[in-house]
Formats: structure tokens, C-alpha cells, sequence
């Protein structure tokens, strides 16, 4: 109970006016960044940081966190009304998120995304503040063997639930791990793949490559169907808004479901984004509606929503507690920690009680305060579908345009961003799935890291991965989902040699 | 609006007019980028937005500076970026020894003889470590128990400053480490706190945090003589309590990491000696002097010849390490 009242002076030091005309500028500040793709929470936090010098650490800290719980927030705005996710951990979001919105049902679907991100950022919170010492414990359980486990139990609950055909799902994870080994190799020191282009040793952006494959990918597709004949009329619904959020705990199991996983990815940290989709993954195989995933299922925006934002939340502990940040944005908030003066560490939460709980009890009430604002902001994006598609595209094309510059402001990135377009096109009308490619560039070249530093450690024996419990136990986990479809499959084979009924799937 | 920032404008030309010598007639008239060749919460990311603070607080420029992160690549990004900026002295690039190491080993499309070398601004110290409950008590310990099973040592990058100074202690003291390359210090660190790896060679700042929080705790450092004094790290020890390691008989007595400043080549000797004296400047003010003490590194300031000197000196030594390792490119 000593964490509680830890808590409850928190409270006293985040509950302030000044505090609170922090937190609702940060939010505000946040969902606009989180809203512009390429902005993104890493960016418009380190923009913010210079500002934050003169400050009190605690209200630096209040301010720059507001901040990203914003920008995860407006991140699922711009996936869900036009396929483009702000944000790298919103991609999973698209996939039921904008059928939904095409379907006419914008305000359901951003309601649900924000309901479901609450809930998921409250249990991210919670864990944090009761379980705060032990969480620190776990994490560092996990060395380059674990990494690896962690990884893989994200491809593997991915792998094979599309629609797509099963060869076509490894292609595509190939062409992705290919993507994402450009640049320098952390293990050899060597340059890869780079074809001669001097600038593309720093890498390819997933950022530039989700704003083509998913942006311009979907442009390009509706242009060819003749997007007008698909114009969705919404009506600014505010009734709609609580509808929405009544129909949540219909879906408690998944809730809970997702939130689990978040916070475990957020704290071992394999980040917001692997979450996601690990969560997608789960849900879409387990859901009793699993099959009609991909076409704007209620459950789909809410398991990877909730599983994003308690990764989000938790990804904060390690980088408090051990001074590993568990996302990119948690990074530059370090990084302002040591230019405040404090030393993210085990001693953190002994010397720096007043900044550690102000912080804590901040994200309870910055939470609370972004919840509030974005469901304001529901009508007012859903009135963005209103739009006519000849108005919109070119939006879409500058704001794609825009963001991919504003990466690393390179051109290069501009003509990386339209070249991934064209994929997307060439991948949605050749059945290919995107969302392997996705998943293998945001983790594959970690994910090799981890392997080949656990090669290294044991001198090139598979042994490791079967060394300790944890492990084993993350290592058969993954074996099992990925066998699982498999064998259910041959089953199915064997009991109706004719299968045909899975193939109105949306192939995600 | 334009009342105040005329105002300031004039406050800062005044003060810089006053303080500049004669030899300085270039001044920025756009907004100055500083580059970090490192991601956001790095070492040398740190280092670049402490210039910033420092230059905005005092109001050095009438510019606004902004600082972007160029870290890809192990921060061969950045350096490429400011080889691509040929004649541009709006871009600061903010790097390490790295700009001279990393073209000798991997091949990457630059060199530090494409940019314009500015100063070098700090020495970061290296200092061997070890987990807490450890049973080695010494450097000496600790190689004994090396020489007779192969210890598992971690570090930032590959081919990079700590593997360098690994192989080091491998030849000075005849033992074989495994070496195990992780994206950052702070990794690696975290690494050796779960007992996955045996040692590091991280710098004091990468590792306070776990030594104040007793998860692992400094043998000795690659220094001619100790640490200064600064305020106590634990309860009982500071970073002026770890001997040298050659105190300890591992005979390497000094290696260190410059934290170096550089503008892309092809500026005219005004705009380069404008940043000499603008880094000058910001590292006469007493916020320098906190920075410093609190990243726990050594104020120095190399220039010119030195600078140069510095340089050439240490490419002869990695040469020779990397050539014995296999290292070197084509």
C-alpha cells in the first residue's frame, strides 16, 4: 500500500491548474502531430524538448508524456478515415478501421479506436503503478535469446491468418526482412544493401514505407474503381459516440485480451507496434468473428487499439526503471531526462519519488484528459468522409508527400515513399498480404539482431533458445501458433477435400 | 512581434560585435542545424541539444538553432548528409571518433577529410565493468578467471570504439573475449545488470544509473590517472575511488572518445572560425561546466593543428588494431 500513497501525493503534485493547462496543451499538441503522418510522437516530442529546459522536470515530463498520449491517440485517426496510419503502432488499425469508415460507420469506428485505447492506456497505468518493482525485475530476465523468443511469438501470431495463400504470405515477409537489412548491420558492422545510393545507409524508414504501401497503395486503388461511386455519407452523430463506447464491454474478452499483450510487449519491450499486431493476430484467430476480420469488425479496431496503448503506457516503466526505453518516443523523453539532471535507473524511484509519482499520477489524468478531448474531436474527423474524393486525394497525396519528407527531411524519402505506392498497388491486385511485409520491416532486422547476438553468446548453437524456462516456454508458445493453422487445415482437408467457402477473406 | 525580435536581433548583434574578434566577419544569417549522428537520447544527441540550450540561453546567435537526429547507420547517416552539404555552414554535424573509424572499416560513402573539422569538445572516459555481485574484486581478478573460461563482453556497435578497446584488452593481457554487439551503451548495460553478459567497457555516464542502483559497479578505468572527484556516485564511492586499470597491471593507460564537432566541407575559413569561437564561447559559460560534471566526462578543447594531430595519432592506432583484427576495408 506504500505504492498507493506514493500515488496519492502524486496526485497532489499533478492535479494543479498549471499542471493541468499542461496536459491539455500537450494533448492538443499531440493529437495534431499523431494526425499528420510522419509528424509522429518521437518527432514532435524531441521538437518540444528544447522548450522544456527551464522547467521543473516533473512539469517537463507532465508536458512532453500529454504529448504522446495524444499523439497515439490522433495516430488512429488518420488509419481509420483514410488508410494512412500517422503512426507506426496504427497500422493494425487500418485493417478493420477504415471498412468500417468506408462502410459509412466513420464515428463508430473512431469511438470504438478511442474507447478501446483508453481502457488499454488504464491497464498500461495500473500495472505501472502497482507492479512498478517487480515489472523491473522481469524485463531484465530477457537477453538476446528472449528478444529473439519475443519476435517470433509476434510473426508467428501473424503469420497465416490472412486470406492470402500461404506461399504468398512468405514472399512477402521476405521481400520485408529484405527491406528492413538495408543499411548498417549492428552485428558485422557492415553495409548493406544499398545499391549504391550513399543516403540509404541509414536504412528505410517504416514510417516512408507505410504512408506508400497503405496511403498511396489504397489511392491508387480507388482511383481505379472509381471512387466516387464509393462516397460515404456521415452525419455528425453525436449520440453515436456513446453508442460506440456502450458496445465496448461486449467485447470485454478481447479487452483484456489485448491489454495483456500490450503491456507484456510494452514492458519486455518488444514496443507499441508489434503489440498491435501480435494482438490483431490473436484476435483474429481466437475471435469467434475471425473470419469476418478485414471487413470492419467491431473487434478488430478494439484488440489492436487496446494493445497499442497499454504497450504505449508501459513502454514508460523500463525506460524509468532501467533506462531502456521500450519505444522511440520513450527514447527522447530519456534523453530529456539526463538534460534535467535526472538519471533514469533503479535509483529513480528512491531519490526522485515527487518526479517519479507526479509522473505516474499524470498519466492517469493526462489520460483522462485525451480520452476527453479526442471524443470531442470525433464528428468533427468523421465530417472529414464527407469530403468529396476529388478533394480529398490530393490531400492525401501532399500529406503523404509532406510526412515522408519530414522523416529525416530527405528527398530521397520522398521517391522511397512513392516507389512503396506502387508496391501497395501492385501487392493488393495481385492478392499479396501487406501486413507480413509490415510486420517483417518494423521487427525484422531486431529480431535478426537478437538471433545472431544469441548465436554469438552460445558459439552457433540452437541450444539457447532452450536453455532457461522462459525461453522454452516463449519458443514452444510460438511454435504452437505457428503450426496451429496448419494442422487445422490438414484436418479440415482431410474431413472436406473442397475448400472454398474462406474466399471472400479481405487479404490483409 | 517583429518589435521584439528586431530588438533582439540588435541586443545580439551588439553583444556579438563586443565580443567577437576582428578575424570573425561571417555571421549566420538563416537558421543553423545541428546534426547528431546518434538517435535521440544518445551521448553525442545529449551533447548537441546541451550546445543548443546553452547557445539559445545566452542568446550566442541571432539564429534560431534547431537540432535533427541523423543516427542511422551507426551515424554514418549524418556524416554522409554533411558530405552531401558541400559548402553549406548552416549544418553542424555533432559525432565521435567514429568519423575517422568508420570509413576504415566498413564501407561507407564518406570520409572525415569531406567535411571541415571544427573541435573536439569533450573526452568521454571508458571503464571496465563488471555485474555487482561479481566475485572479482580487481581487473586483475577478473582477467584471471578470463584467461581460464571465455568471458562474454558486450558493447555498442561492431567494428566500433568498444569493440576496439575489447580487442585491446584481449592483447594486453593474453585472454579471448566473446564480443557481442548491441545497438547502444545503455543496452548493453542493461544486458550485464540481467547477468546475460559478463562485462562492458561502457562510459561513466552510460552506467551511472546501474551503479548507483548497486546492479553493477566499475573495476577500473582506461585512464593515466584517476577520475576527478565529483560528488559521490553510492553511498560510499565517487568516480575519483576506481583506479586505473594500469594501477591494476592491464597495461593500457589511456582511451578515450572525443565528442567532435564538424561543418561540411568546402566552407570558407570565416564561416569555420565563426564556429571555433561560437563552441568557444558556450564552453566558457558555467551550464558547459554542469553538463560536463554530470555526464561525467572531460572537458578539453581541441582545435586547429591539435585537432588534426589528435586525429592522425588515433587513425595510426586503430589501423593498426583493425589490421590486425581483419577489420580494414578493401
Amino acid at each position: 500500500m506504500e505504492n498507493l500513497q506514493s500515488l496519492l501525493h502524486g496526485f497532489t503534485i499533478a492535479v494543479t491548474v498549471p499542471h493541468l493547462t499542461l496536459m491539455v496543451i500537450g494533448v492538443l499538441l499531440g493529437i495534431l502531430v499523431g494526425v499528420l503522418p510522419g509528424l509522429g510522437a518521437p518527432n514532435g516530442v524531441s521538437l518540444l524538448l528544447p522548450l522544456t529546459f527551464g522547467m521543473q522536470p516533473v512539469s517537463a515530463i507532465i508536458l512532453l508524456s500529454s504529448m504522446y498520449w495524444g499523439a497515439l491517440f490522433g495516430g488512429s485517426v488518420t488509419s481509420i478515415l483514410f488508410n494512412i496510419p500517422g503512426e507506426p503502432s496504427s497500422v493494425a488499425t487500418t485493417f478493420d478501421g477504415y471498412p468500417m469508415a468506408r462502410d459509412g460507420r466513420p464515428t463508430t469506428a473512431l469511438a470504438t479506436a478511442f474507447g478501446s485505447a483508453a481502457f488499454g492506456a488504464l491497464v498500461g497505468v495500473i500495472l505501472i503503478t502497482f507492479l512498478a518493482s517487480w515489472v523491473a525485475q522481469v524485463a531484465l530476465a530477457f537477453g538476446p535469446p528472449e528478444y529473439f523468443a519475443v519476435y517470433f511469438l509476434a510473426f508467428a501470431s501473424f503469420v497465416g491468418m490472412g486470406g492470402a495463400a500461404p506461399i504468398k504470405t512468405v514472399v512477402a515477409l521476405a521481400i520485408g526482412f529484405a527491406i528492413a537489412a538495408i543499411g548498417i548491420d549492428t552485428v558485422s558492422g557492415s553495409v548493406r544493401l544499398t545499391m549504391g545510393i550513399d543516403e540509404l545507409v541509414k536504412g528505410v524508414s517504416f514510417v516512408v514505407a507505410v504512408m506508400g504501401l497503405f496511403g498511396i497503395g489504397e489511392l491508387l486503388i480507388a482511383v481505379e474503381e472509381e471512387f466516387s461511386a464509393r462516397a460515404v455519407s456521415s452525419r455528425v452523430d453525436w449520440k453515436e459516440v456513446f453508442r460506440a463506447l456502450g458496445r465496448l464491454p461486449h467485447h470485454g474478452i478481447a479487452l483484456l485480451r489485448s491489454a495483456a499483450i500490450g503491456c507484456w510487449m510494452g514492458i519486455t519491450p518488444g514496443g507499441p507496434t508489434a503489440a498491435s499486431f501480435m494482438s490483431y493476430g490473436i484476435a483474429k484467430r481466437f475471435s469467434s468473428n475471425g473470419a469476418r476480420f478485414g471487413t470492419g469488425e467491431a473487434e478488430g479496431i478494439v484488440a489492436p487499439e487496446t494493445a497499442d496503448h497499454a504497450a504505449g503506457t508501459s513502454a514508460l516503466l523500463p525506460m524509468l526503471s532501467l533506462g531502456i526505453p521500450g519505444s522511440a518516443t520513450a527514447a527522447v523523453m530519456m534523453g530529456g531526462l539526463m538534460i534535467w539532471g535526472l538519471n533514469p535507473g533503479p535509483m529513480l524511484f528512491v531519490d526522485q519519488k515527487d518526479f517519479v509519482w507526479g509522473l505516474i499520477a499524470s498519466m492517469y489524468v493526462g489520460n483522462i484528459v485525451a480520452v476527453a478531448l479526442v471524443l470531442l474531436t470525433v464528428p468533427v474527423f468523421a465530417a472529414l468522409m464527407r469530403i468529396p474524393f476529388a478533394v480529398i486525394a490530393p490531400l492525401i497525396v501532399i500529406i503523404c508527400v509532406v510526412g515522408a519528407y519530414s522523416v529525416s527531411n530527405s528527398y530521397l524519402d520522398v521517391v522511397l515513399m512513392l516507389g512503396f505506392g506502387v508496391v501497395g498497388y501492385l501487392f493488393k491486385k495481385l492478392h499479396y498480404p501487406l501486413a507480413p511485409l509490415v510486420l517483417a520491416i518494423v521487427i525484422g532486422d531486431k529480431a535478426e539482431d537478437a538471433f545472431r547476438q544469441a548465436m554469438l553468446m552460445s558459439k552457433g548453437s540452437l541450444g539457447i533458445f532452450f536453455a532457461n524456462g522462459l525461453v522454452t516456454t516463449l519458443v514452444l508458445a510460438g511454435m504452437a501458433l505457428l503450426l496451429l493453422p496448419l494442422a487445422l487445415q490438414i484436418v479440415r482437408l482431410l474431413r472436406k477435400p473442397d475448400v472454398s467457402a474462406q474466399e471472400k477473406v479481405r487479404i490483409i | 512581434m517583429k518589435i521584439t525580435s528586431k530588438l533582439l536581433l540588435s541586443t545580439a548583434a551588439f553583444m556579438l560585435a563586443g565580443a567577437l574578434p576582428a578575424n570573425a566577419a561571417w555571421q549566420p544569417q538563416k537558421p543553423i542545424e545541428f546534426v547528431a549522428t546518434a538517435g535521440p537520447g544518445g551521448g553525442t544527441d545529449n551533447l548537441a541539444r546541451a550546445v543548443q540550450s546553452i547557445i539559445t540561453k545566452y542568446k550566442l546567435t541571432d539564429q534560431p538553432v534547431v537540432v535533427v537526429n541523423k543516427g542511422g547507420g551507426s551515424g554514418a547517416e549524418g556524416y554522409v548528409y554533411g558530405k552531401a552539404s558541400a559548402g553549406d555552414p548552416y549544418k553542424v554535424i555533432f559525432g565521435t571518433s567514429n568519423a575517422w573509424q568508420q570509413p576504415l572499416v566498413s564501407k561507407v560513402a564518406f570520409n572525415y577529410t569531406d567535411l571541415t573539422p571544427i573541435a573536439a569538445m569533450a573526452q568521454d572516459e571508458f571503464l571496465l565493468w563488471v555485474k555487482q555481485e561479481a566475485p572479482y574484486k580487481t581487473a586483475g581478478d577478473f582477467l584471471k578467471a578470463a584467461a581460464a573460461t571465455e568471458f562474454k563482453m558486450g558493447g555498442a556497435q561492431s567494428k566500433d570504439t568498444d569493440e576496439v578497446l575489447t580487442r585491446m584488452i584481449e592483447k594486453a593481457a593474453k585472454v579471448k573475449f566473446t564480443y557481442i554487439p548491441f545497438k547502444s551503451g545503455a543496452e548493453a548495460a542493461v544486458q550485464l545488470a540481467g547477468g546475460h553478459i559478463d562485462a562492458h567497457v561502457n562510459n561513466p555516464s552510460e552506467s551511472l544509473g546501474q551503479w548507483r542502483g548497486s546492479t553493477q559497479r566499475p573495476l577500473c578505468a582506461f585512464s593515466p590517472k584517476r577520475l576527478p572527484q565529483g560528488p559521490k556516485v553510492t553511498t560510499s564511492e565517487g568516480w575519483s575511488d576506481v583506479p586505473t586499470c594500469v594501477e591494476q597491471g592491464l597495461a593500457i593507460s589511456q582511451y578515450e572518445q572525443p565528442r567532435t564537432v564538424w561543418l561540411p566541407g568546402k566552407v570558407s575559413p570565416d564561416q569555420a572560425a565563426y564556429y571555433v569561437d561560437l563552441m568557444k564561447k558556450v564552453q566558457a559559460t558555467p551550464e558547459w561546466k554542469e553538463y560536463i560534471e554530470k555526464t561525467s566526462q572531460v572537458d578539453t578543447f581541441l582545435t586547429g593543428a591539435a585537432f588534426d594531430n589528435f586525429i592522425k595519432q588515433d587513425l595510426e592506432h586503430i589501423k593498426q588494431v583493425a589490421g590486425e583484427q581483419g577489420w580494414l576495408v578493401k
